[in-house]
């Protein structure tokens, strides 16, 4: 077992590599340069200047040099600054995004499986009856309805109408003056309308899955044994059936850890989150490659991370596996 | 003596305010009072707080509040004195002698003098700062700062800019000094001498001022300043009616229709002035097809702009003649205009050889139909509705168009610096000096220069270069007005439309006066009587 952990964990360095200087190569061939945003199109900038922050930046090596000077930063885990006019190193401008969004998704991901994983099992108990058909129309409403849509009318309605919950950001104004309770309750009610926002467009998703994985098992000859021995029906479904219909869903979860740290942007635009999402966007809008590079790296490294989790947790999980493996 | 400001002031804003309007009873105290938070939206963040490195809105609408210039415009957009008491300009107009305030501080207690205005000077000229306003401070041939409230600069010809380039924020010397300029904490902890003091910066969620008490020209009323980043506009909407913000620029669909309810004007006061900036169709005059006066001005015939202004502006704009704003002292009035007319548009283009020779319906000469592609950049919905707007105008006439929308780095970098274009819709924000040297002059016509249509006329780079070297506004407002008319009979440009600044301020802020300037110049002088204040921390 350490022996094959060790060999993927090599194996993932080429793998890095070839992804960065893909991602390199790729962002540097999209037309546009960070020094035409700041230079151009203002009557004040003097002639020499786009000169000047090409040095500055190190734009006037080629491309290769560039490439390797770059890769000698990241073995240091060095992302370099960025080259928006803040001039801030990387780290800290992701540093300062990540928390926000990694909460999110995990609450909405939490939220996600709390809902569809019961709601797939009973499709599937009860199928094709009127609860089945009905959350059947119900997910895929939600998966098909434009997310931005769907916030703003909450928004208006819960915020605007009702006056229930805040219409955006994460904190009240005055959060740093309430009681500890306080606090909590500000930010739960500033993290509804998101969380359930970004939940309903993946319930289709899993809870069609689960259904599909519980349908298959239950048509198994040891689901027939369990029931032929005489055991109730809930304990056919919940503790037999369920067990091995949650199986692929781990394979799910381990390639769900990259999009962790991934945001939406038009989900972050609607309700002023500042997070991953909106920071990649315009960095891509301002061609401010280490930043867009850093972004990369992370989410390359977080789905090779992923992938080797799923494999190991599958594997530990399913007693099949780990004897063929 | 306190007293006395005060009431002068109360009996000022009493004229302009419509107490009515504001669903108040008479017996509210409406003096000016100190407290209250002022809570802003802004659809982008800051980049940086060190005004020098700073080309973004954003950033510019903090620094402005944070530092000083040595003058400033005023309601009226004339030149004041800011950190400068007074200043004289020599006989030949080479040297302006400022003299400086001598009760100012910097936020952290240290004396402001003539160091600092020297090495803001050097800074600025220094090849190793990024900066993109160096330009008007390479002109100067001179600077020194005799003693501490003395500072002069010397021109090497007549530059009549000069004044207004000193409007830029004076930063600290103590602080910066002998250190590299991109990697100051200043950026993120700016020490200004300005009205507001930096209190905290959380990055994509807000940044927070708070008045500085012992500003020379008095404290502001308005405790703080919270400018919160809301990237969506309904979003800002929607918080506006909520409370959760007290400014926000309403679009027009927003001041027209879903703000003119009972409740709304009860909480906001809106307001509306032309802004500084203008939409133009540009013409690349390399191309042979636009070589033709005739034909451009043919061009700007078939455009209906008031139907684009009603369309896309719902009216809230104004057809523009030329690069001024219409209420300014430099608006030539006078030049020829286009109005809406296809007829004689067809009859220009005839006379200069278009015509519907093979009766395809669209225009043709040596066999070569007229065609061509309007070029703009992504993310402007006006100019994307303009464009759509006249390329029907344009069918109208028998003239093929099509148009294209390209995200802003690809657009400057495959369109715009290689001169790769038909005709571009675009826009120019300007400000109240009237130089247009970098937009018209022949000079500019280089790669990623301003004047990248390649207009070249003799006359006009004359008067651009004289323009710049006169000082006196009598004589500066004739050869603009020439420089006005030859464009409009040119028609480089069909010039489109200026559109409204339509903003919307939370009613309790009194003191508001709409001035040439628009409504924020005098931010220093608003308040919230005692009794409506709303934030007590």
């Amino acid at each position: 077992m350490s022996h094959y952990l060790l060999r993927r964990l090599l194996l993932m360095i080429p793998l890095l590599i070839g992804i960065t200087l893909i991602s390199f190569t790729v962002i540097h061939l999209a037309p546009g340069e960070p020094t035409d945003l700041q230079t151009q199109m203002n009557p004040q900038a003097s002639g020499d200047l786009q000169a000047r922050l090409h040095k500055n930046y190190g734009l006037d090596k080629p491309l290769h040099q560039q490439y390797l000077l770059w890769l000698q930063r990241l073995v240091k885990l060095d992302f370099g600054d960025s080259f928006a006019q803040d001039n801030r190193p990387v780290r800290d401008k992701i540093a300062e995004r990540l928390p926000v969004t990694i909460t999110l998704n995990l609450l909405s991901l939490a939220t996600i499986l709390l809902v569809a994983l019961p709601l797939g099992v009973i499709s599937a108990v009860r199928r094709n009856s009127l609860f089945d058909r009905a959350t059947t129309v119900l997910v895929f409403t939600g998966f098909a309805m434009p997310s931005f849509w769907l916030a703003l009318l909450l928004m208006d309605w819960f915020g605007v109408r009702l006056g229930w919950l805040p219409v955006s950001g994460l904190k009240s104004l005055g959060y740093e003056y309430l009681s500890f309770s306080g606090q909590i309750f500000d930010r739960i009610s500033h993290l509804l309308l998101p969380v359930f926002i970004a939940a309903i467009g993946g319930l289709a998703g899993f809870s069609r899955y689960m259904r599909s994985n519980m349908l298959e098992v239950i048509r198994q000859d040891y689901i027939m044994t369990a029931r032929a021995k005489g055991l109730s029906e809930g304990v056919v479904i919940y503790k037999h059936a369920l067990r091995n219909a949650l199986l692929p869903v781990i394979t799910i979860l381990g390639l769900s850890v990259p999009g962790l740290i991934g945001g939406s942007v038009i989900f972050e635009t609607i309700f002023a989150i500042p997070g991953m999402g909106k920071l990649f966007y315009d960095g891509v809008m301002m061609r401010d490659y280490p930043l867009i590079m850093g972004v990369l790296v992370i989410g390359a490294v977080l789905t090779l991370v992923g992938n080797l989790l799923a494999d190991l947790s599958y594997a530990l999980a399913d007693p099949r596996i780990r004897q063929g493996g | 003596m306190r007293w006395v400001s005060l009431l002068t002031l109360l009996w000022l804003t009493s004229c302009t305010q419509d107490a009515s309007l504001l669903g108040l009873d008479d017996s509210i105290d409406e003096s000016p009072a100190f407290g209250d938070t002022f809570i802003e939206g802004s659809i982008g963040d800051a980049s940086t707080l060190l005004p020098v490195l700073a080309s973004d809105s954003s950033s510019s609408q903090i620094n402005g509040l944070i530092y000083n210039g040595l003058v400033r415009y005023d309601g009226q957009l004339e030149v004041v004195g800011e950190l400068a008491e007074s200043w004289d300009i020599s006989a030949d107009n080479l040297t302006i002698t400022f003299h400086l305030r001598t009760n100012v501080f910097w936020h952290d207690g240290v004396p402001f003098t003539s160091a600092d205005v020297l090495f803001t000077y050097q800074l600025y000229i220094d090849p190793e700062t990024p900066t993109a306003y160096a330009e008007s401070y390479l002109q100067v041939k001179k600077a020194e700062a005799p003693d501490p409230y003395t500072f002069v600069v010397t021109y090497a010809q007549p530059y009549a800019p000069a004044l207004l380039s000193w409007g830029m924020a004076v930063l600290p010397r103590h602080l910066l000094s002998g250190k590299k300029i991109t990697e100051s904490p200043l950026a993120r902890r700016p020490v200004g001498t300005g009205p507001f003091k930096f209190v905290e910066w959380q990055g994509g969620e807000k940044i927070v001022l708070e008045a500085n008490r012992d500003y020379f020209a008095g404290s502001p009323y308005i405790k703080r300043y919270l400018f919160r980043i809301i990237p969506d506009t309904s979003t800002q909407f929607l918080e506006l009616q909520t409370g959760g913000l007290d400014f926000m620029s309403l679009s027009p669909l927003q001041y027209d229709r879903q703000t003119d309810t009972l409740a709304f004007r009860r909480l906001f006061n809106k307001y509306r002035y032309l802004s500084f900036g203008y939409t133009y169709l540009g013409y690349n005059l390399k191309r042979p097809m636009f070589q033709d006066q005739r034909v451009r001005q043919a061009l700007s015939y078939a455009i209906d702009k008031q139907e684009i202004i009603d369309g896309v502006l719902m009216g809230h704009g104004e057809i523009a003649t030329g690069p001024y704003k219409t209420d300014t002292w430099v608006y030539n009035k006078n030049v020829p205009r286009y109005a809406y007319n296809p007829q004689k548009a067809r009859q220009l283009l005839a006379e200069a050889g278009w015509q519907d020779n093979d009766g395809d319906g669209v225009l043709d000469k040596n066999g070569a139909r007229f065609q061509f592609v309007i070029v703009t950049n992504q993310g402007n919905d006006q100019r994307t509705k303009a464009g759509e707007i006249i390329q029907r105008r344009f069918r109208d006439i028998g003239i093929d168009v099509q148009l294209r929308v390209i995200e802003w780095a690809t657009f400057l970098k495959e369109f715009i610096n290689p001169g790769n274009f038909d005709a571009t819709l675009l826009g120019w924000t300007g400000g109240p000096e009237p130089d247009q040297y970098e937009i018209w002059h022949s000079s500019k016509t280089g790669p990623r220069q301003l004047n990248f249509i390649g207009y070249k006329n003799a006359e006009v780079d004359a008067l651009l270069e004289k323009g710049r070297r006169t000082f006196d506004q009598q004589q500066r407002k004739k050869i603009y007005d020439r420089f006005q008319q030859i464009l409009a009979e040119d028609q480089p440009y069909t010039f489109l439309f200026i559109p409204e600044a339509l903003p919307a301020v939370a009613s309790r802020f009194h003191g508001i006066e709409p001035m040439p300037a628009g409504i924020r110049y005098n931010f220093e002088q608003w308040y919230v009587p005692q009794a409506l204040q709303k934030y007590s921390r």
